[in-house]
Order: C-alpha cells, then structure tokens, then sequence
C-alpha cells in the first residue's frame, strides 16, 4: 500500500520528482545528419591531404625548425610585437585626444583615423617604402642656428622601418577606434565621482577609466593583434625576410612550394593559438572584478574556438 | 591682502559660513536652471533641499564643487571660490592642481553610488587619499578600516562594488567621502536609488554623521530625515529657493502655495 495517492491517467505516484522519472530526449534528426555529413566531408578532406603524395609531409616535416624558417619566424615575431606595442600607444593617445573636449584635437584624431583606417595597409606600406622618391633627406635645422642633422631617406627608411612605421601607423587606427569604445562605455559618473574626490584629469584616466575600458578593449585588441601577426606576411612585399618571405624565397629555388606554405600555415596557427591563450589570462584579469564562477577549461576551450559572444572579428 | 581675506570681507561672508551662496545663476545655453540662488550653510548644521524634479537641486550641488561653471553670482565654500581666486577685484581661473587639491575638500555622494568597479572596497577607500593627498598605503588603510567600522562595513573591506547590496555601496561611497577628510559633504538623493528596506541603513549612516558635526548639504525627498536630522530645510522650485526655514515649521505651516502643495504629495 502507497501512502501517494496515484494518478488517475498516468497510474504514477503524483509527487514524484522529476529527476527520479526516466527523460528520453527529443530526437533530433537533423544534427544526426548534419554530423554524418560533416564527417563524411572530415574523412574525404583528411583522406585527400593524408595520400595525396603533393603535400609531401616529409619535407614539410624537414623544413618545420630549418634556421631559415626559424629566422622568419623570429622577425614575424618581432615585427608583430613593436608594432603592436607602437601601435597601442600611438593608439592611446589618439583615442583620449578623440574623447579630450578640444575640438581641434578631436578633429585632428577623427582625421588620423579616417586616413589610415581607409588606406589599404600594402598601399602605406610600399608609400613609406618608397619615401624616399617624395623626400630625398630628412633635415632637421632651426633658424639661426644652422643644420642640426640631415640624412639621407633611404639610409634609415631600410625595408624594416618602413614596415614598422607604416603598419603601427595603420594598425593604431584601428586601435584609436577600439580604445575610444571602451573609454566610452565606462559610466560617467566614475569620472565624476573621481574628480569629486580631488584627482585630476590624468589620474582618472590613468586610474579608473582606462582600467575599466580594459575589459571592453581586450577581446577586440586580441584579435587585432592575431590580425596584426597574418598582416606583416605583407612585408614580403618590400623584402623585409619574414616567415612568408624566407618560405618564398626557398620554394623558389626548390620548387617545393606546397611543404612549405604547410610549414608556414603551421607556424601562423601555432603562434595564434598561443596567443589566444595569452588573451583569455589578459580577459580573467582584467574582468576579476566581476568573475563569476566559471569552469576555467571551458572558457579557455570557448575562446580558443572562437565562440565567445562580443568577439566581432574586425 | 590673502585671497581668502579679501574675498571674506568683499562678500560680507559671515565667519561660521562653510557654503555661501549669493544670486547664483547657471544655464545650460539659452536655458537657466538656477535663477540666483542665495544660500548660506553654517559650520556644522545640515541644509536639507527638497523640490519637485527638474528643479535645478543637483545643478546646486554640482555648482558647490565646481563641477559645474557658474554662470553668475557667487559661491564660496569655507570662504573661498573654489574655481578661482580673487586677486585685485578680478577672478582668476585656479590651475588644475589647485582646483583639484580644493575639489578633495568637498565630499560628494551620488544617488547612483559611482563606486569605482574594479577596485575592491578598501582600494576605493584609498585610492584618492593616497594618490591626491600622498598618504602612505598603510595609514590610508588603517583609516580606511576605522571608517568601514563606522559604516558597519569592517567585513566587506576585500568586496568588490558589484558584490554588495545598493545599501552598503552606499555606505561604502560615503565612507570613501569621509576618507578625504572633507569641510563638508554633499548627498544628491542618497536614498533615491535603493529598495525601501535599505534606506534606514544608510540614513542612520547620515543622521551619525551629522551629530559628529559635519557640515552637509543633502538634497533628498525623505522629509522624515530632514526633520529630524535637518537645521534647515530649503524647498527649491525652477531655480529659485521659494522657501526656508526650520524643518518642523516648513513641514507644520509652509508659507507658499507651491510648498504646501509639493509635500501634500511627498509627505
Ligand atoms: N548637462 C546639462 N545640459 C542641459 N541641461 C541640463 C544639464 N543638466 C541638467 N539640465 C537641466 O537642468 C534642469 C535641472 O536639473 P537638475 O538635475 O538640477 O534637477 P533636480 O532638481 O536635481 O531634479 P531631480 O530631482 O530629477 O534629480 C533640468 O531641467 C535638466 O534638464
Ligand atoms: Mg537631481
């Protein structure tokens, strides 16, 4: 005898819970077939790379730490870096002159980020190269006193400064516009309270408002950066031996292109891969002061793959 | 002649006046918010404004430390402009340091908090000490910790903003106010913004401080608060004060139509 007056239509205990009673799930058909299908298309790819004899994993594999490609690797690298780290600051001062209530400066910061946002960034990179053709020394002189320095354009505009300037340029464009966002997305009555409590226009920027921009500016700056690291292959243009330029320059002696453009896809997804990592830390820091309780792998996981929301690619 | 001297006796400021206040106007291009305001805060008493919305209070308080330009008349806190300084009859716009150094002075509390979100409670409560007037980290934090006991907050010294109740941000904005040491404290409608069960926490809060002798000017609509706590109570209406006077008289038998007939609906 049941102390739990059964259902009449279903004959069951009425205050059974729910997780005691078996769930059968919906079926869902149609992820069946989507995932038989992309499987199918996973084994015909893995299959075409895997036998076909063009791809030639031996070389590649010969080619993987050659000092050549390690060098390219390394100046790619370098590159990436000062111009990233050029970029933001370059970037950062536009952005607080963008948001400053001068309106001269706010015009001038509109105009940088208009011309070097719209100029293909090739088409600056081989202008500076080029710079030579427009100016053919760089004098400093002051009136009165004479010519300080001059020196000639192409001896200090080498291939790598005008890569570097023209990218950091164009790349602070961007950035200008990633900053602004975040500096304008912190409430404005942080700025006020700060400035009732006596700080001055710096420290409030410097101390609470760009920290708080931190947040909104670091996923898209993320993946500036990893756009950054695939736009300097653009140095091969002016001869400048990146990672792309070295592969170049050795399949065009050994006719081996497909191992190595394989080599150098590699290199590029193994750097980006560890720099999403670095971005995910930059995000926990940056959001510790509101952290929810979060499986950690599974964050990292999400943003490896890309699939965290608010993460617009540029 | 000093600066502060000079400007006392051009104005007439009475001794004890810690905000002074004469024809204070402000508009917001061809619109006037405040329509000369005159307004004196004697040390140590409580002004409480009350007035429908719109009325310009928070434009009044803001004008007090200079976040707002005046547009006209004056306004002295502790007997000094706290933008300018007075020098052979003309004012002289202060620099930043200056103007910042006298911001510190004045506290202010806001209805929507405007704690600082990524720092910790006790970083929000050292940040301006340390950084404005150069107090070691260590004797910041140990008045800090002295004022979160005063608030009742000495747990949460290691919370972040978002992790409190609005009541206790509350709280900890005025504590992070009083970490300055201020002449006088401001409130915009500091209960405006909480659920009702919490604004007897932070008015107790307010009522403490006022018996410790501070100066405070608190605009708000708790007409309980200012009668008890308040020495004056200022009903403002479209930019002008239409009345004044001791809270319970103001409350008991309001002069003006317009008074009686806000606080038939707030009371
Ligand atoms: N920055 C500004 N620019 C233009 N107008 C403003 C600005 N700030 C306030 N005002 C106007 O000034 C008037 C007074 O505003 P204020 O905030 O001082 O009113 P209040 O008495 O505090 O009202 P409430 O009780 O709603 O807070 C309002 O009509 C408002 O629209
Ligand atoms: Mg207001």
């Amino acid at each position: 005898m049941s102390l739990v007056e059964p259902n009449k239509t279903t004959g069951l205990p009425l205050d059974l819970p729910v997780e005691e009673l078996i769930v059968v799930p919906r079926r869902r058909y149609g992820i069946w077939i989507g995932i038989a299908v992309a499987m199918l298309f996973a084994f015909f790819i893995g299959r075409a790379f895997a036998t076909n004899p063009a791809f030639d994993w031996g070389t590649a594999a010969n080619y993987l730490f050659h000092p050549s490609i390690m060098r390219g690797l390394g100046k790619t690298l370098l590159l990436t870096v000062v111009i990233m780290a050029a970029a933001i600051v370059i970037g950062t001062i536009i952005a607080i002159m963008r948001v400053s209530p001068s309106a001269v400066l706010q015009t001038f910061a509109s105009a940088y980020v208009w011309f070097f946002r719209g100029v293909p960034a090739l088409i600056q990179l081989i202008f500076w190269f080029n710079l030579s053709l427009l100016f053919r020394t760089a004098t400093l002189s002051i009136p009165g006193f004479g010519t300080v320095f001059s020196v000639n354009t192409n001896d200090f505009m080498t291939p790598f400064v005008s890569a570097v300037v023209a990218l950091s340029l164009c790349e602070a464009g961007y950035l200008a516009e990633i900053i602004r966002a975040g500096i304008k997305s912190v409430p404005h009555g942080q700025f006020e309270a700060a400035s009732g409590l006596g700080m001055s226009y710096r420290q409030i920027l410097r101390r609470i408002i760009l920290p708080q921009a931190m947040r909104f500016i670091v996923p898209p700056t993320g993946n500036e950066a990893i756009s950054l690291l695939k736009m300097t292959s653009l140095v091969t243009f002016i001869a400048v031996d990146d990672l792309f330029y070295t592969a170049q320059s050795i399949y065009a002696r050994t006719f081996e292109t497909i191992p190595l453009l394989i080599v150098v896809a590699f290199w590029y997804l193994f750097v980006v891969t560890v720099m999403s990592i670095g971005q995910h830390f930059l995000e926990r820091y940056y959001g510790r002061s509101d952290r929810r309780q979060e499986n950690p792998v599974i964050r990292l996981l999400q943003s490896l793959l890309g699939s965290r929301k608010g993460r617009a690619q540029p | 002649m000093t600066s502060q001297a000079e400007t006392r006796a051009r104005f007439g400021v009475p001794p004890d006046a810690m905000v002074f206040a004469r024809s204070v106007r402000k508009s917001y291009g061809s619109v006037e918010v405040l329509k000369g305001i005159d307004l004196t805060v004697p040390k140590g008493s409580v002004a409480c404004i009350i007035g429908p919305s719109g009325s310009g209070k928070s434009t009044f308080l803001r004008c007090i430390n200079h976040l707002e330009q005046l547009t006209g008349g004056v306004l002295l806190v502790d007997g000094e402009f706290v933008g300018y300084d007075l020098r052979d009859g003309k004012l002289y716009e202060v620099k930043d340091s200056l103007l910042c150094k006298r911001r510190a002075d004045i506290g202010m509390v806001f209805q929507s908090f405007n704690l600082f979100s990524h720092m910790t409670v006790m970083e929000n409560l050292i940040e301006a000490p340390t950084r404005v007037r150069g107090v070691p980290v260590a004797e910041a934090k140990a008045s800090a910790e002295v004022l979160l006991a005063r608030v009742g907050l000495s747990d949460k010294a290691s919370r972040y903003p978002r992790e409190l109740s609005g009541g206790q941000q509350q709280r900890v904005a005025i504590a992070r106010a009083l970490a300055m040491n201020p002449k006088v404290l401001l409130f915009d409608e500091p209960t405006s913004a909480l659920d009702p069960e919490l604004v007897g926490e932070v008015l107790q809060v307010m009522r403490d401080l006022a018996e410790s002798g501070m100066t405070m000017v608190v605009v708000t609509h708790e007409i309980g608060f200012a009668r008890e706590v308040g020495d004056d109570l200022i009903f403002m209406d479209e930019g002008v004060i239409i009345e004044r006077g001791a809270p319970r008289e103001v409350i008991a038998n309001p002069k003006s139509a317009r008074t009686r007939e806000f606080l038939s609906r707030v009371l």
